[in-house]
């Protein structure tokens, strides 16, 4: 028998043991009660997960509830039955607080599953042992409960070099340990032997118990024989059963503050445990019972049983002649570190070493605690040397910091120091309070770290899309720039291509201002455009006064940006804008040689020369740069409906001439008429010419027209031609346009004057013939009979329609866009000519 | 030169200091560059106290604004989601006397609480994602809402903004899990108990410690 040197743990109590009570009996049994209620947490970890379902038959040994991970244990149906329910019950926890728990109805037959029994489980492979181990769900019996598979299955940087068998049992009261190992010394034996060979044979394997068990070291050591194993008894002390307070005794080294024993090369079971492993690798037993002291003295009967787990504390109490009215209190667990049961209806677990039911007298109420004196007798009895009454101190004042600085976590809530303080203060329930105060805080800061990354991502990802969305908005803005620019340069490109030999590509510096001239233009003449919409619709002729009105203004806009285009470009200002004026002129001059029909359809030509002459520029244009087609194709309809007015405007202007030409086929009304035209062409002509001399001109023009209208009028009456009221009429006509145009001309001067710039040709010209047209045909309308009116009105609309109709035909031919607009202006032409032929039914 | 000195010893002293506060100026300016802090640790500092509810009672948009602001002297005591344990440990990092909660703040509430929103009642308009500075909401337009709990910190603010009041403050209710013990009453409170005629009107306490 070799003998080892035992060491002393500093502080230490030596409490009343009250251990005869209950070995005075042998080991007892119960018969199986009619529940059984299984918490899922009976262990450290993470509860196990219910694989049973309601009204399920579960056989003894039968697994209820997976571990759920490696911190975990199965638990199992202690015998057999049905499953009743998973539910929250009432758990043993000091707490009082419910649990997840399977209720098992028994059925007394106690039928087990087929266990697999190990004949030479010495000779298994360590991963099936541990593999076993764990599927028999055993934790540790001595009080905490922790995983064995996990405690037996160390890191690989940590080697064990002592096992040691807790078989200590220091807590008064408590004797289930004592009475295993009187009735099951064997099992602890083997179970040691398989442990050693688990941890690969440490050198020292030792199995230390109390001195105050006698007879429980006389049957280990017994057992033990011919073993390698040590059966070490030492001095009876409170709390050497502690795992930390053994390994020293035993060993003499201290395991560090917040390590594990195995980080100094030792590892410690309980007595219980290593019978529950060898019983489930020799049986293939799962842990389904233990040895549990029933004591106190306000029980009958008080020794230990073993009892199934799960087994209510009340049917247990019953069994023993619990007399309620004589307990102070139900503790499970000793008086040490147990907690008073809040009922008990609880089960007993696997941790549950003793059921404690003591009378009034044998553990009366704690005494009020007074003010702590600083006596330090807790100091001294703490065996793991802390400062329990600055801990209590620091407790009190919830000072978190300080409880960490003095360790307050080495603490093993023995109770000692409690049970020392003359003051009775309740010193463990502080510590334990404050321990949960800084688990609770360092819970609060990790979830506030978390919180605050969460909240910093966050701003973070919406800094990023804000970023983003900037990065966005400025890239449109630099593209649409770009775009702009580019279209700037090939509208700079394509007018001058167009003029290529009269005005080289100058303007190529100032793209961007002419782009914004252009955009003006562009703009002005969509709302010239947009004016003259629906002249064409309307009915009378003040209406279309009106419209000419707004359209001047228009025009107005439309020429100032072409002067502004112009001034920026005067090269290509010249090349594309005095290039149509003077062909316009001559064309003009041209048609003043003329009769007036071929004049007409000169004019008709020519526009529709522009006009294709625009559509090919467009047409070109859009083929040589794709990527400007969308404005030029824009730009080249809006040139075509600028002719299209022009057009319309011509067709207006036909009937007057048409119609005495028609009617009156007499040479002086032609030669009028021819005048007339002439002086029209040479307003047009002159609206090339400064705004001031146009309009002198233009005036005189009308007064010399006047003079000869006069004349000829004066001719025909004193002839006696029935054409002299007609003449008579083409000279009021004219009076009255001159009087118009020099109102007209005079809202005109001041802007045009200020503008000092040829008006756009194209538009103004036309735009201004439409003016004049209209107001002559006002002035002479005025002088005729309904009848003419309406018979002139009539043959101007029949002008007008089969002009209209021709151009449809057109358009059909072209497939142009306006088609539609060309066919509803020919109907409302037809609809209108209708109308006017009825009035002038009427009026006949 | 030690005649010098001996001669002139106004100049010479006048000198020696101003030698010397040359010195010891290039030595505090080298030092003043060479040690330098990136920003002000004192705020990371404050942060890392604040509960980091992100909730926005303190009248700051945010934890780190509000450590800002304590760090530019504003009061400790103006954040209810940290009660009176972060005023403390705020009184204690920045040595000053630890105020009571100001309660214009709001209250500090006894228990935790976590949004929950009642499913059947959302109408998925998204309005409390946005404004959740947690992004512990799920849900996208026109699909259920629901909270993610262990990330709601309960800083309330995706209340307000729910168009049809589905959402609800629920108090944390405490699990066997985390579950711990209650600190005793303070001893100068059990002192009623001395007198031995109240003996056992007070509180029981547990059985544990007693022996």
């Amino acid at each position: 028998m070799e003998l080892i040197k035992v060491w002393d743990i500093p502080g230490g109590v030596h409490p009343p043991e009250n251990k005869h009570q209950s070995m005075a009996e042998p080991l007892g049994y119960i018969d199986i009660p009619p529940q059984l209620i299984l918490p899922v947490s009976q262990h450290i970890g993470a509860p196990a997960k219910p694989i049973v379902s309601v009204g399920q038959k579960v056989l003894g040994g039968e697994v209820v509830a997976e571990a759920d991970g490696v911190f975990s244990a199965n638990v199992h149906a202690p015998t057999s039955g049905t499953i009743a329910a998973i539910v929250e019950h009432l758990v043993p926890h000091p707490s009082g607080m419910r649990d997840t728990c399977v209720i098992i109805d028994t059925d007394g037959k106690d039928e087990w599953v087929a266990l697999s029994p190990w004949e030479d489980f010495a000779e298994r492979d360590h991963d099936d042992i541990i593999k076993r181990i764990r599927d028999c769900g055993i934790a540790g019996l001595g009080g905490a409960g922790f995983p064995s598979a996990v405690k037996l299955n160390p890191r690989a940087n940590h080697t064990i070099d002592t096992l040691i068998i807790n078989g200590t049992e220091c807590e008064p009261y408590i004797t289930a340990d004592d009475m295993l190992m009187r009735e099951r010394a064997e099992d602890i034996v083997a179970g040691t032997q398989i442990l050693a060979r688990l941890l690969h044979n440490p050198a020292k394997v030792i199995i230390g118990i109390e001195d105050n068990k006698p007879e429980a070291i006389e049957r280990v050591r017994k057992a033990a024989e011919g073993t390698d194993i040590l059966v070490v008894s030492f001095p009876t002390k409170y709390p050497s059963g502690g795992e930390k307070q053994l390994i020293q005794i035993l060993t003499g080294r201290e395991v560090p503050s917040g390590q594990i024993p195995a980080t100094i090369g030792v590892v410690c079971q309980n007595v219980g445990t290593t019978a529950a492993i060898y019983r489930a690798l020799r049986y293939g037993e799962p842990l389904v019972k233990r040895i549990t002291t029933v004591v106190g003295e306000a029980l009958e009967q008080q020794r230990n049983i073993e009892v199934l787990l799960g087994t209510p504390v009340h049917y247990v109490l019953d069994k023993h002649g619990f007399n309620d009215k004589k307990a102070s209190r139900l503790v499970m667990g000793g008086p040490m570190m147990g907690f008073a049961l809040p009922d008990t209806s609880v089960p007993v677990v696997k941790t549950t070493n003793c059921l404690l039911a003591p009378s009034k007298k044998e553990l009366p109420p704690p005494e009020p605690a007074m003010a702590c004196i600083r006596c330090g007798m807790c100091a001294e009895a703490c065996p793991a040397e802390l400062l329990p009454q600055q801990l209590f101190w620091y407790a009190q004042a919830e000072d978190l910091e300080k409880l960490e600085t003095h360790n307050l976590f080495d603490c093993i809530e023995c109770g000692a120091c409690s049970y020392v303080c003359p003051s009775h203060i309740p010193l463990v329930q502080y510590y334990r309070a404050a321990k949960g105060e800084i688990r609770q805080h360092r819970i609060d800061k990790e979830k506030s770290d978390r919180s605050r990354r969460r909240f910093e991502f966050r701003q973070e990802r919406i800094a990023k899309e804000e970023a983003e969305k900037e990065a966005k908005r400025l890239a449109r803005k630099k593209a649409a720039e770009e775009a702009k620019k580019k279209l700037a340069e090939q509208k700079a490109a394509a007018p001058a291509e167009a003029s290529a030999a009269q005005a080289p590509a100058s303007a190529v510096d100032a793209d961007k201002q002419k782009a914004k001239l252009e955009r003006l233009l562009a703009s002005a003449q969509e709302s010239l455009k947009k004016a003259r919409e629906p002249l064409a619709d309307d009915a009378t002729d003040e209406q279309r006064e009106k419209q000419a009105a707004r359209i001047k203004q228009a025009e107005l806009k439309v020429s100032e940006a072409q002067k502004k285009l112009n001034e920026s470009h005067p090269g290509e200002g010249t090349s594309a804008g005095n290039d149509p004026v003077a062909a316009a002129i001559e064309r003009a001059k041209a048609k003043q040689t003329m009769d007036p029909a071929d004049k007409l359809r000169a004019s008709i030509e020519s526009l529709q020369k522009r006009l294709e002459k625009a559509e090919q520029k467009a047409a070109d244009a859009e083929r040589d740069k794709p990527d400007m087609a969308d404005a030029l194709k824009q730009g080249a309809i809006k040139l075509q409906e600028k002719i299209a007015a022009a057009k319309q405007e011509l067709a207006d202007l036909a009937p007057p001439k048409s119609a005495p030409s028609q009617s009156h086929s007499e040479k002086p009304v032609s030669a009028s008429t021819d005048a007339a035209q002439a002086a029209i062409e040479r307003a047009k002509a002159k609206m090339s010419m400064a705004p001031d001399e146009k309009l002198r001109s233009s005036l005189e023009s009308l007064y010399k027209r006047l003079e000869k209208a006069e004349q000829k009028a004066a001719t025909a009456q004193q002839e006696g031609s029935d054409k002299a009221e007609a003449l008579q009429q083409g000279v009021d006509k004219l009076k009255e346009k001159i009087t118009s145009t020099q109102k007209e001309l005079a809202e005109l001067t001041p802007t045009t004057v200020a503008e000092e710039t040829p008006q756009d040709p194209a538009t103004s010209d036309a735009a201004s013939l439409a003016i004049e047209k209209a107001k002559a045909k006002a002035a002479a309308m005025a002088t005729m009979s309904v009848a003419d009116k309406l018979r002139n009105q009539v043959d101007s609309l029949e002008a007008r329609l089969e002009k209209a109709r021709s151009k449809l035909a057109q358009a059909e031919q072209d497939n142009d866009d306006n088609l539609d607009a060309f066919k509803t202006g020919v109907s409302k032409l037809e609809d209108k000519l209708a109308a006017t032929r009825e009035q002038l039914a009427e009026h006949e | 030169m030690l005649e010098t000195i001996a001669q002139h010893p106004i100049a010479a002293a006048l000198l020696a200091l101003i030698g010397l506060a040359l010195v010891f100026g290039a030595l505090l300016g080298f030092a003043a560059v060479r040690f330098k802090v990136e920003g002000d640790p004192i705020v990371e500092q404050i942060d890392n106290l604040l509960p980091q509810t992100q909730c926005g009672q303190c009248g700051y948009p945010g934890c780190r604004p509000y450590a800002q602001a304590i760090a530019n002297g504003d009061a400790i005591n103006k954040c209810p989601p940290g009660g009176q344990t972060t005023i403390n440990e705020l009184a204690d990092l920045l040595d000053v006397e630890a105020p009571t909660l100001d309660e214009e703040h709001g209250e500090e509430a006894d228990v935790p609480t976590v949004a929950f929103i009642r499913e059947d009642e959302c109408i998925g308009c998204t309005k409390c994602i946005q404004a959740c500075p947690m992004d512990a909401i799920l849900g996208a337009a026109k699909q259920m809402h629901t909270v993610i709990a262990d990330e709601c910190t309960g800083c309330d603010l995706c209340v307000e903004p729910c168009p049809v009041d589905c959402i609800d403050m629920i108090p944390v209710s405490t699990t066997i899990k985390d579950w711990k013990w209650e600190l005793p009453a303070a001893s100068h409170e059990q002192a009623a108990n001395l007198i031995a005629t109240d003996r056992g009107r007070g509180q029981i306490q547990q059985s544990g410690e007693a022996a």
